[in-house]
């Protein structure tokens, strides 16, 4: 069972696995410095399909079944899966994996979904709820850009603080280490995880996300390492997903007023997904499925390559909806922490 | 964390850069003004052909409608916009643009909730108030009897 560790943070004790995960992403993404890292991309944005919306269920149902494959074991396999998607009702994560035949809950943390959903996969595992369990992610730039903002079409200018909703989709399998079927090639063990509690710092605008979750961010973030008396020095990398280029500067700025420095650490899917420099995102990439993407590829084959060992995974989300928004709401926004270890 | 609100504002303003003025207003001059010197040819051009200046206009403007229309179909209108800002917005070829691109976009829903029911979703507040600012010009032309 996880045991608590100081006020929010809990370590866990049976240490779960990543048995397998698997990273998707469009042809934006696999354009991007990480485009050889990903298990699989489409040069098609809309996969051929005939909406936006089953578009990204399609990047969740080929995340899913490419993790269970890397994990060699069958979807019948797995106990549970915990899935979220940015659109409303989760439609993304509930149409995409209907046919799987798993018990399924469905998550929304906005950004931070692949942490929350990885965090509550390992806690099922770890307390032996669920001998494995599945936390997947998704988004998608247009089924996004429809819901929250103009059609694609619409000829509008973006504001240099805008982020750049990723197209893609991540997933991990978690296991228990106690189940000797799976523990067989894994590497990567869920240490310890903190939920994050709800930051408001009063930012209004809806085009600087990053702004208002880099609160959240510095908050969780210090609420684990007092919990746990370590300092960032002690990882190898602490990885946020997705403040982009201004709330990564922010959430620095705001934990050195507290003499914390993790500049050294510190990177963040949202400026890692894209180049800057010739692909036209402002701000960087956001949305839960560029954190799940990166996460699910690049860092656990990193991991499992022995190059990183030590890695804090912050997932961000601001949790304001397009109603909320036009009438005048500040953005509510939440960080939570997944400790892996190699 | 040791930062109140106002604290936190004027860091996050600090960090967060406002858009490019001046590039910004050099391409909405540029793109706006070539997109109303092509509106002066074409008026210049159906007068030629024998139209009154009233006809010519109104022949412009559907030249200039038709044509936003056809680049916004082709996916090629926002990436104009895209440096073009307010310079195509402000003419009636955004306006064509703001009523193509959402009916384009909500297809997927049907042609009578999504491609009918949202076609006006960006240019609905612009009809609802320079019809209602019309209406009140109206009034006050009646009322100080300034026709």
């Amino acid at each position: 069972m996880p045991s608590r560790v100081g006020k929010y943070t809990m370590s866990l004790n049976n240490k779960p696995i990543i048995l397998g995960y698997a990273g998707v992403v469009g042809k934006k993404e696999s354009e991007g410095p990480l485009g050889e890292y990903y298990d699989q991309s489409h040069k098609d944005t809309s996969l051929g399909e005939s909406s936006w919306e089953k578009a990204e269920s399609r990047l969740q149902t080929e995340a899913v079944s490419l993790a269970l494959n890397k994990a060699g074991i069958e979807k019948t396999d797995v106990d549970c899966i915990f899935a979220g998607d940015l659109l409303n009702q989760c439609i993304s994560s509930t149409f995409g994996l209907r046919s799987l035949n798993i018990p399924f809950l469905g998550q929304y943390g906005a950004c931070s979904t692949m942490a929350q959903t990885l965090a509550i996969a390992s806690i099922f595992t770890e307390a032996g709820a669920a001998k494995r369990a599945v936390a997947v992610t998704s988004s998608h730039f247009c089924s996004a850009e429809r819901q929250f903002r103009f059609p694609l079409e619409y000829g509008g200018q973006r504001t240099p603080t805008a982020q750049w909703t990723a197209t893609g989709s991540g997933a991990a399998i978690i296991g228990s280490p106690t189940d000797n079927q799976s523990s067989k090639n894994s590497q990567i063990h869920v240490e310890a995880l903190t939920f994050g509690r709800i930051t408001d710092f009063g930012v209004k605008d809806a085009n600087n996300m990053g702004a208002a979750m880099a609160p959240a961010a510095a908050q969780t973030l210090e609420d684990y390492l007092n919990d746990t008396g370590t300092t960032p020095m002690d990882y190898d990398m602490i990885l946020t997903g997705d403040l982009g280029y201004i709330g990564s500067q922010l959430m620095e700025e705001l934990l050195m007023k507290d003499n914390i420095d993790i500049s050294a650490v510190h990177n963040d899917c949202g400026i890692m997904i894209y180049d800057r420099n010739k692909q036209d995102v402002h701000a960087g990439g956001s949305g839960c499925g560029c954190s799940g993407a990166i996460l699910c590829s690049y860092i656990m084959q990193q991991m499992e390559a022995g190059k990183l060992h030590n890695v804090l995974f912050l997932g961000t989300g601001a949790l304001m909806s397009p109603t909320s928004s036009q009438q005048g709401e500040t953005i509510p926004s939440v960080a939570h922490l997944v400790y892996l270890k190699a | 964390m040791n930062v109140t609100k106002e604290e936190y504002k004027q860091m996050a303003d600090k960090a967060s850069p406002g858009s490019t003025y001046g590039k910004n207003l050099f391409f909405a001059f540029v793109i706006g003004g070539a997109i109303c010197t092509l509106g002066q040819f074409l008026v210049n051009l159906f007068l030629q052909y024998g139209n009154e200046l009233k006809d010519a206009r109104a022949w412009t403007s559907i030249a200039l409608i038709g044509l936003s229309a056809i680049l916004t179909a082709l996916n090629v209108y926002d990436n104009i916009a895209k440096y073009a800002g307010a310079g195509t917005i402000v003419p009636i070829t955004g306006f064509a643009n703001s009523i193509v691109s959402p009916a384009m976009e909500f297809k997927s829903e049907g042609y009578i909730i999504g491609m009918g029911g949202k076609m006006f979703v960006i240019a609905g507040p612009v009809l609802v108030y320079s019809a209602t600012a019309s209406i009140i010009y109206g009034l006050i032309i009646w009322f100080f009897k300034l026709y």
